[in-house]
């Protein structure tokens, strides 16, 4: 019995549209402030701290690629900005910790605002963000922070900002909000939503299979996500492959992972007709075994599988990095690979055929369990690729880079309908927009939670998604 | 190894402040699933609601027992929220809509928009809202051992809260005791095998689950509270972990009955701890680090989720009978 969506009848209408007005309204409530920067890598908890800060030039423009040491009592780790400035370090230990910023790394032109204060100490808690901030531009320019400014630009609130800084937080938020939005900006938001959607489809096309084929959703799949990263980060960092190679054999031990575990694990339970909530469940427990699993063995700090500075291109009024432009390519390529396959090849009918019913295909001579397995294998592939992608996009991969997107990953496939393989990539470019977009409007750090609201509303008004169908029960 | 330490530190952790914090946001876990069969995946986001709503109160100069009130207000208005969407729902798009919601409360809580009002990432600090439950003990100041075991009379994780935390646990139990046993709970028990069943002999299902949701979610609050009065609120450490955490527990002590999560709950902590105190004192650092063996310890806890639901899903207590997991 396939689980959908219903709406029990006693209830629709009134209270719905309530729920939505209250929901709406309780988020716009939360909403009001200066955006700021995101922390990407890292997500402090019981046994994490994380240090952050967002690194932008004088005129504004994010500063990529530079390498930040951060020392102290939970040992040394590296992190470096990514396409938008950002830099996170995950520290397991609490403590003070010295944030020394290389400045041979810094883009040509720039010098730090303060160069007394390299390097920083700052006081981690395991738990919480830490900011650790350095701007950048002549000491001079410090007073000048105009009007048209960007408000990403403002400190981070979390961090102790120098006395000096305050000067750049003095826009109100209205004016700074009009005075910030450009059409450039609007631009350079909008295509890095579709990259970080299309990158997101790898991973959710897969889940959206699995789901169609076997009825689970599977918590665990944020976690192939991390190992096709981490196996790339170990192929470039302790093997020294090449990245390409190195993109290969993660995706081959991607598929090999996808194999085992519905070899040992999930045809075992479907086979002792174990229900979809209990695997569900099981899947729960998988996702927390591996998460610590990687963290085990590889730390909680920032993996970078490759070290070089990434080469920045412009278009027109979008900067994007060589890397990204390849991931983009390479991704659309591999999903049009995946509609091929399933549209038009045998399997791949066979596929959907297991996906709209699995009694029916398995009446008219579809081997489901073949089926099923080749989706886990196609899947995990399709997850580790989008976990090396990723994993450059970001400029990092940790531990929980999986988890983190998981939550993102169900969004675009709830948004798309369950099951619909088509559905999860329209589904995802949608998230991934939004996710970057509504730095527009909303601060960034929020911005996955605008994602999960949309899920949320989504379920509400039409719980088949986009491209699903309304489906009976009973 | 220093064994009697290792013993005293293991033991301690039976009547912790945690252990009743997790075997409260338990119980209301159990109202939801083990009564009810609703997949909630979101106790946490009640729990940190609670916590929020009683030290933001607090702070703002409200007395205990408003705060305390504010923070079952912040609970019931987030179970009907939540309730609204996802109580149409069935099965997992339940548990991911529960999912999402928790760390939408996260998140927001988390955001640097609100730091006045929540301090953001960092948090707020113990300190600052522990005052009013402090003041209302009628114990005296100072330490008191009991055998091996000694901690301040009120301070912090202190005698006062175990005795009011696990006095709540004791209460919750009780109140679990007699729904089940009420003509409400034979209602919600017949929702959790069959809803449509339930729904021919013209009970208002919907407005049932809604009622578990919000009674459920309000013993998370008071959960919450009892979990960051010994503590700070921080909003990381009470994510998607905690709820899985509160998920094992309710799963290893036994769903549907009303000693099981109280059970779950001693047995996760304890073992948790002997196993990570024996580590470390018998582990080189050379084969493990410490920060290593805390990861091992939730690996383990991963580990068990997955043997038990598989093998066991009915949990120390249960039985297999009164909960089939996939009754839809």
């Amino acid at each position: 019995m396939r689980r959908v969506a219903t709406r029990d009848r006693s209830t629709a209408g009134a209270p719905a549209a309530l729920g939505v007005l209250l929901l709406a309204v309780l988020f716009l409530l939360a909403v009001p402030g200066t955006a700021r920067a995101a922390v990407a890598g890292c997500v402090a908890d019981a046994a994490t701290g994380c240090i952050n800060g967002t690194i932008r030039t004088a005129d504004q423009q994010p500063a990529v690629g530079v390498v930040l040491d951060v020392e102290g009592p939970g040992g040394t780790t590296q992190a470096t900005t990514d396409a938008e400035g950002r830099w996170t370090a995950a520290v397991t230990e609490a403590g003070e910790y010295t944030v020394t910023l290389d400045e041979a790394t810094l883009p040509a032109g720039e010098s730090l605002r303060n160069p007394d204060q390299n390097p920083r100490t700052v006081t981690v808690a395991l738990g919480s963000s830490t900011g650790a901030l350095f701007p950048l531009g002549a000491a001079a320019a410090a007073g000048g922070g105009g009007s048209d400014e960007d408000p990403d630009a403002a400190p981070d609130p979390e961090s102790t900002a120098p006395a000096e800084d305050a000067g750049e937080v003095g826009a109100p938020v209205g004016a700074s909000e009009s005075g910030s939005f450009s059409w450039g900006r609007l631009a350079q938001q909008a295509t890095s939503g579709l990259v970080f959607g299309v990158l997101l489809a790898l991973a959710a096309v897969g889940l959206s299979l699995i789901y169609g084929t076997t009825g689970l959703s599977n918590f665990a799949h944020g976690e192939q996500v991390t190992l096709g990263a981490i196996v790339a980060y170990l192929a470039v960092q302790s093997f020294g492959l090449p990245l390409l190679v190195a993109g290969v054999v993660a995706v081959l031990v991607g598929a090999a992972s996808g194999w085992l575990q519905d070899a040992g694990i999930w045809h075992q339970l479907r086979k002792r007709r174990v229900g979809t909530t209990q695997q569900m469940i099981v899947t729960i427990g998988l996702s927390m075994a591996l998460q610590y699993t990687y963290q085990f063995f590889f730390g909680g700090g920032a993996l970078r599988i490759v070290t070089t500075t990434p080469t920045m291109l412009t278009l027109g009024p979008v900067r994007i990095s060589a890397t990204s432009l390849w991931s983009l390519l390479i991704a659309v390529v591999v999903l049009a690979g995946v509609a091929y396959f399933l549209l038009g090849t045998r399997i791949g009918r066979a596929t959907r055929a297991v996906s709209d019913n699995p009694a029916l295909a398995a009446a008219s001579g579809i081997t489901v369990e073949r089926v099923v397995r080749l989706v886990w294998v196609l899947g995990a592939a399709l997850a580790a690729l989008g976990g090396v992608l990723m994993g450059l996009y970001l400029n990092a991969t940790s531990w929980n880079m999986g988890g983190a997107l998981l939550l993102l990953m169900f969004a675009a496939v709830t948004l798309g309908g369950l099951g619909q393989a088509f559905g999860a990539l329209a589904g995802s470019i949608v998230i991934g927009l939004v996710v970057e977009m509504s730095n527009l409007v909303i601060p960034s750090d929020m911005r996955y939670a605008g994602a999960l609201l949309i899920l949320i509303l989504v379920l509400l008004l039409r719980p088949q998604g986009i491209l699903g169908r309304a489906e009976r029960i009973g | 190894m220093d064994w009697s330490r290792i013993l005293v530190n293991v033991a301690g952790e039976i009547f912790a402040p945690t252990t009743a914090a997790y075997a409260l946001a338990a119980i209301g876990l159990n109202v939801h699933f083990g009564l009810t069969g609703l997949l909630n995946f979101g106790q946490a986001g009640f729990m940190l609601l609670g916590a929020y709503g009683f030290a933001i109160s607090t702070i703002a100069g409200w007395p205990l027992w408003a705060a305390v009130l504010v923070a079952i207000a912040c609970a019931a208005v987030f179970g009907l929220l939540l309730g609204i969407p996802t109580l149409k729902l069935r099965g997992d798009y339940l548990a991911i809509v529960t999912i999402a919601a928790a760390e939408i409360v996260r998140l927001v809580g988390r955001s640097t928009a609100l730091t006045d009002l929540t301090g953001a990432s960092s948090g707020l600090r113990g300190n600052s809202y522990k005052d009013t439950f402090q003041d209302a003990s009628p114990l005296p100041d100072g330490t008191f051992a009991l055998g091996p075991f000694e901690y301040a009379m009120n301070a912090s994780n202190s005698w006062w809260i175990r005795i009011v935390g696990w006095a709540v646990v004791a209460l919750a139990c009780l109140l679990v005791w007699l729904l089940i046993r009420s003509p409400w709970g034979r209602v919600l028990k017949g929702i959790r095998e069959d809803e449509d069943a339930v729904r021919s002999l013209g009970k208002n299902v919907y407005s049932y689950k809604m009622q578990a949701l919000v009674l459920g979610g309000v013993i998370g609050a008071v959960a919450g509270i009892i979990y960051v009065l010994p503590r700070a609120v921080q909003p990381d450490s009470m994510g998607r972990p905690m709820t899985f955490f509160i998920w094992t527990i309710l799963l290893l002590g036994g769903a549907a009955t009303v000693f099981g999560p109280v059970l779950g709950s001693i047995i996760f902590w304890v073992s948790l701890m002997l196993i990570k105190s024996v580590m470390r004192a018998g582990v080189p650092e050379s084969i493990m680090r410490t920060e290593q063996i805390e990861q091992f310890g939730w690996i383990i806890v991963g580990v068990t989720l997955m043997l038990l639901v598989i093998f066991r899903p009915q949990g120390i207590l249960g039985d297999k009978k009164e909960l089939a997991i996939d009754v839809r």
